[in-house]
């Protein structure tokens, strides 16, 4: 493995909060330095000091830990015709993902430490970045029984989680978390009172009673989320909240913080981008899980991202082939992609003025591995050379087909977007090159 | 001539000018329906195909009257007894319809926005007969027909809908037309048969009926829809029609003069009292029958005429 000597870029530290001019070098798959310009060594100084280094030039773009996507549905097993670990890989790279936290909603469900190494070594073997799967909380995603937490750990589970398959029954959530916390595991929530949702296709309200599509109150999201957090009181668990995507959770989570429970919090990248009205005449591609928010909604969650109260930003990359999107609002599936959108997206936060780069690389790299245990997302000497090179500022208009996905089910089809990555490396090496 | 419409999915697109070039129209072809002789050519040697995904007896029987007395070819498709059994889609049922080229489609469904979905994929004029919860605009338009026709006028009226409004369609496309035609409207029912946030459309909301109902011109009853309803909505029939049931001591604190319509089919004795309901001095429940042939001829003589002058044109 060759090393590599990256000079003349802009480095996001989303540790410090910082940006400066300067570049790193790798070895064996790590930082082995970080050096800044205009310090006391010059950069030819430091060129001349790892003349075995294949040198690249940044050319005064971006360079950042590489993003950890928590969340992300690969389809393997089960429907590889929406996703395959090839697929997901190629997007992810070109997306400036470096690390997949995968999602055990596949068919069968990852409730064994098999299945989790099947998809694990599935994983590796043709995805050139790490894989970081999740595990179900209970057999088959059903709610009645706690998998084999133990086994799963040890076979590299890095969560545990239902998904969207919310765990009505309490006793047996209780359990799981009891369970979990022996041995110290995350627990991933999903908040959603499950009845209350149950067939809803947007969010209650002007909107939804315009369009006369079935509808949940956001108020389900806090009822669900007011739960889990009492559970977690209880149990003194790990826990992390998938996606909130309403400000009515906020207050919660944040009492849940102030009392020094173990609890984080993620948002979709859709959630901070997109809202309700942009569903129009039944766009069945902005239909997702939980639904479209209200514009002050989305406001609210951008502004928790920007305080740190929500912890994580994540793409809830759910490929949907076009059978399943191509049907009555009502009927059509949930979900879309995003690996490859994310970065792209959440920059216009960035151009908007809302969130600074370190701080959205703080939400997408370094509280995302910090909270998996993960050594990535930092910018520092022996962290793993997982890396995206990137200008936040070109330009271009999406053309869902030209994405790498196998599923082209975005939002932002047609849309125009501000920043464009240009390499990516994982464990020092070029995974992707515009 | 005013209509640009492409098909007729929602009174949403429709402005008040469309409105009323419709409801002029569907006026002369109320004279036509009541000679001996109900017969136009105006829609001679054009295809109409009704698709109806769920049941209809009512809505089925007038547009297919309006076509035939327009002299189209008119073919009623039975769609829950059809290919869609056997796993076809919406958007393959459309287009396998589209390659036979009928000139009108009339489609009803359970889902709202199905109908805007099919519209998308098909080259003819697509009418809206009704999907889920979501818009059924010629029966908004029949009875704008009504009103205008009993009261002279089809502005500054206070109308009062009344009942099952989040489940209505009927009662979406009605605040839709009367709120463009100008007019007061109240909503009336109980809290929980009204839809999340519908103050904002500019209605007034009221859960008591005698307070609702004073001095209004029109009153809209609505069928309570039992099957669209999952689960506790209200407590029984026998307490909604004592509280909300139309009964002339109710009807009494509207204005004297003031008219009975109801969509149908009606559940007499639930939402509406059945003597009341067949009163021919307060009830025009007949005569929207009646003008919803008529206003089904119109919208679909003015589609057909919107696509020849402007086969190409941008249009809604």
């Amino acid at each position: 493995m060759t090393d590599i000597l990256l000079t003349n870029a802009r480095l996001i530290d989303p540790q410090a909060g910082t940006e400066f001019e300067g570049g790193l070098v790798t070895s064996n798959g790590k930082i082995k330095e970080v050096f800044t310009s205009g310090g006391k060594e010059s950069d030819d100084a430091f060129r001349m000091r790892n003349p075995a280094a294949t040198h690249v030039d940044c050319g005064g773009n971006y360079l950042a830990p590489g993003i950890v996507d928590i969340g992300v549905k690969v389809c393997e097993p089960g429907e590889r015709h929406k996703e395959s670990f090839r697929t997901a890989g190629r997007a992810a790279a070109a997306g400036g993902v470096t690390t997949i936290v995968t999602r055990p909603d596949t068919i069968p469900s990852i409730d064994t430490p098999e299945t989790l190494e099947f998809a694990k070594q599935r994983g590796m073997d043709i995805a050139p970045l790490n894989i970081a799967p999740m595990a179900a909380l209970t057999k088959e995603r059903a709610g009645r029984e706690m998998v084999e937490m133990g086994f799963l750990r040890d076979a590299g589970a890095v969560a545990f989680t239902d998904g969207d398959n919310v765990v009505a029954n309490t006793k047996v959530l209780i359990r799981a978390m009891t369970y979990a916390k022996s041995l110290d595991a995350l627990v991933m929530g999903h908040p959603q009172e499950p009845v209350l949702s149950q067939g809803a296709a947007v969010t209650s309200g002007k909107f939804a009673s315009l369009r006369g599509l079935p509808a949940v109150s956001p108020m389900a999201e806090r009822l669900g989320l007011e739960r889990d957090l009492t559970l977690v009181e209880m149990t003194g668990v790990r826990y992390h909240a998938d996606q909130l995507s309403t400000s009515l959770s906020l207050p919660a989570l944040e009492k849940a913080k102030a009392n020094g429970l173990d609890v984080t919090a993620g948002v979709s990248i859709h959630h901070l981008t997109l809202n309700e009205l942009d569903v129009g005449d039944y766009r069945t591609f902005f239909k997702v899980k939980p639904p479209l928010r209200s514009e002050d909604d989305r406001l609210a969650m951008v502004e928790a991202v920007a305080t740190g109260l929500i912890d994580v930003i994540c793409s809830m990359h759910t490929p949907q082939d076009e059978e399943s999107k191509r049907l009555p609002f009502e009927e059509a599936a949930s979900g879309a992609v995003g690996l490859e959108t994310l970065l792209p997206a959440a920059l216009r936060l960035f151009h908007s003025g809302h969130l600074s780069l370190p701080a959205l690389f703080r939400a997408m790299s370094y509280n995302p591995a910090q909270r998996l245990r993960l050594p990535s997302g930092r910018l520092e000497k022996s962290a793993p050379a997982d890396l995206v090179l990137f200008d936040p500022n070109a330009p271009f208009v999406l053309d869902r087909f030209a994405l790498h996905s196998k599923s082209k089910n975005t939002p932002f089809d047609g849309q125009r977007l501000q920043g464009r990555v240009l390499k990516t490396f994982v464990a020092g090496v070029e995974v992707f090159s515009k | 001539m005013t209509f640009r419409a492409k098909h007729l999915l929602g009174i949403e697109h429709l402005g008040p000018d469309e409105i009323v070039t419709l409801l002029d129209l569907a006026d002369q072809y109320v004279d036509l329906n009541r000679r001996d002789v109900k017969h136009s050519e105006v829609l001679a040697g054009l295809t109409q195909i009704n698709m109806f995904f769920e049941n209809s007896t009512r809505t089925q029987a007038s547009f297919e009257l309006a076509g035939k007395r327009l002299g189209a070819d008119v073919m009623n498709m039975a769609m829950q007894a059809s290919s869609v059994k056997k796993g076809e889609t919406l958007i393959d049922t459309a287009l396998t319809l589209n390659a036979m080229h009928p000139d009108l489609l009339v489609v009803r469904h359970p889902h709202s926005g199905a109908v805007n979905l099919l519209a998308e994929k098909v080259n003819c004029a697509v009418l809206n007969a009704g999907d889920g919860r979501h818009e059924h605009p010629t029966q908004a338009l029949l009875d704008a027909l009504t009103i205008r026709r009993a009261k002279g006028r089809l502005h500054r009226l206070n109308v009062a809908i009344c009942g099952d409004i989040a489940h209505s369609r009927v009662a979406r496309s009605n605040i839709l037309l009367l709120g463009k035609m100008e007019n007061r409207i109240r909503l009336i029912g109980p809290t929980t048969l009204m839809p999340s946030q519908i103050g904002e459309f500019g209605v007034e909301v009221f859960d008591d009926m005698r307070e609702g109902l004073k001095d209004v011109d029109v009153v809209m009853m609505l069928r309570l829809q039992r099957e669209r309803m999952d689960g506790g909505f209200i407590p029984s029939e026998r307490e909604y029609y004592h509280r909300y049931g139309l009964d002339p001591e109710k009807l009494s604190h509207a204005k004297p003069d003031a008219i009975v319509m109801h969509p149908g089919p009606m559940n007499r004795g639930v939402e509406i009292d059945g003597t009341l309901a067949d009163d021919i001095n307060r009830s025009v429940i007949q005569e929207q029958v009646e003008m919803g042939v008529a206003v089904r001829m119109a919208a679909m003589e003015l589609l057909v005429s919107a696509r020849r002058t402007q086969p190409e044109g941008v249009m809604v």
